[in-house]
């Protein structure tokens, strides 16, 4: 227990770790913490900034889902629409087809029934003819009778 | 026990007497095998295993913080980077709190002192006989394995501190300022000689006591340590008194060594608390 020169050797040691510790221990780690507190205030900065914009996203994500069921109803209420006025055209168009159908099948008709009483017509003025000519016991000129033939034929 | 035939006395000796290098009364150098011995060698002489304890230390303790910082990034900390980021920034916090002034010595400076005297301190946790009787096996005659119950390595860091603080003292205040500032006050100038005298012990005391603070605590630490190693010392077979003393030692030594780690923390801290505020007041001018 005696103060000897391990005294200076221990001030000079002790010197020498301070100067090391100084030089190569301190400054490294000092800054990579600093940098690392930098690190972490960006992030959470950043965070914040994250949380605001997914505000805003969700705001407007709402928005244009709004947007979009507006729209939809529009379409289809437009379709709607179309569709109504498409059946209403159709409709009209099928009452004029029908109308034409039916007065063309009318006229065909008329036609027939002319056609059927003209027949009948001639075969009744040859039945008429023939009746006629039995009654009178001889032939009937049918040159001589024609005018009256045809007043008879008009008549029926 | 380093050995059945030692007496209480002679056991204690032994274990407070460092291995001692020097220049021995036959006029060879070499080591010295009684404490006598040791004693005649006078000033050069030095206590090796003070020497190799603490440097080996202060080397790992390097080794250990230069290995984070260089391996340190700036993701999650793990291991051992955790340990040390935790220690500069324990010391970093430290610092801040009591010293005011700019210097980036400070910081660098209490963590060598902390870390550099808690492991010191901490060697005092090893068993007592452990080191010796190794050392003895060795041919080793003595050999006190903590550096700080060494007055020498307590002094030693006390005068780099007190070197350090003169240093910082004139270089703030100027040679003049420092004068002034152990002449003038606190009686003004018509005091000075009692000026003198009362900033001067003031100054002086500042390294003893950093010094004193420290061994003796380590020392009376380590004392009883070696006492309560003596109880079982005694042992005389399995008598009554015999089994109690033993049972007695390893509760004691246990309790002892639990309180001790208090110690030892608190030791080391008080040494860096210290020296920062001295670094504090030696930046600042107070009037």
């Amino acid at each position: 227990m005696n103060i000897n020169a391990t005294l200076l050797a221990q001030t000079i040691m002790f010197a020498l770790f301070v100067w090391f510790c100084m030089k190569f221990v301190w400054p490294p780690i000092m800054a990579a913490l600093e940098q690392r507190k930098k690190q972490i205030a960006e992030g959470l900065a950043n965070a914040e900034k994250a949380k605001l914009d997914l505000e805003l996203a969700a705001k407007r994500s709402t928005e244009i889902l709004r947007e979009a069921k507006e729209k939809i109803s529009e379409i289809v209420n437009n379709g709607e629409k179309r569709a109504s006025e498409i059946i209403e055209a159709a409709k009209i168009q099928a009452k004029v087809e029908g109308d034409r159908i039916i007065a063309g099948a009318k006229a065909e008709i008329d036609q027939e029934v002319f056609r059927a009483k003209e027949q009948l017509r001639t075969q009744v003025s040859a039945i008429a003819l023939a009746g006629a000519s039995k009654i009178l016991g001889r032939e009937i000129d049918a040159k001589t009778h024609n005018d009256l033939l045809d007043k008879l034929v008009s008549e029926i | 026990m380093s050995s059945e035939a030692h007496t209480s006395a002679e056991y204690i000796k032994h274990h407070l007497q460092n291995l001692t290098y020097g220049h021995l009364q036959d006029g060879t150098w070499g080591i010295a095998h009684t404490p006598e011995e040791a004693k005649a060698m006078g000033f050069w002489a030095l206590n090796l295993d003070t020497l190799f304890m603490s440097l080996l230390l202060g080397v790992v303790l390097m080794f250990v913080f230069r290995r984070a910082a260089t391996s340190i990034n700036t993701g999650a900390p793990n291991g051992l980077r955790n340990f040390c980021e935790w220690a500069v920034e324990f010391i970093d916090t430290s610092v801040r709190g009591s010293f005011s002034a700019k210097n980036d010595m400070v910081a660098p400076l209490a963590l060598t002192i902390f870390f550099w005297v808690f492991a010191m301190n901490l060697m005092d946790l090893l068993p007592i006989d452990y080191v010796p009787l190794l050392m003895h096996e060795l041919n080793v005659p003595f050999f006190k394995v903590v550096p700080s119950t060494d007055p020498n390595a307590t002094f030693g860091m006390a005068i780099g501190v007190f070197l350090l603080v003169l240093y910082y003292s004139v270089k703030m205040k100027g040679v003049g300022g420092f004068v002034g500032e152990l002449t003038l006050q606190p009686f003004g100038k018509w005091g000075m000689p009692v000026n003198l005298l009362l900033e001067g012990v003031n100054l002086i005391a500042k390294p003893i006591s950093l010094a004193l603070r420290l061994f003796g605590n380590m020392y009376a630490g380590e004392m009883i340590f070696i006492l309560i190693a003596l109880m079982g010392g005694t042992w005389a077979g399995m008598t009554l008194g015999s089994t109690t003393l033993y049972g007695s030692q390893i509760v004691l030594s246990l309790g002892w060594a639990i309180f001790h780690i208090l110690i030892v923390t608190l030791q080391a801290f008080i040494f860096m608390t210290l020296t920062v505020v001295y670094m504090d007041m030696a930046h600042q001018e107070h009037h």
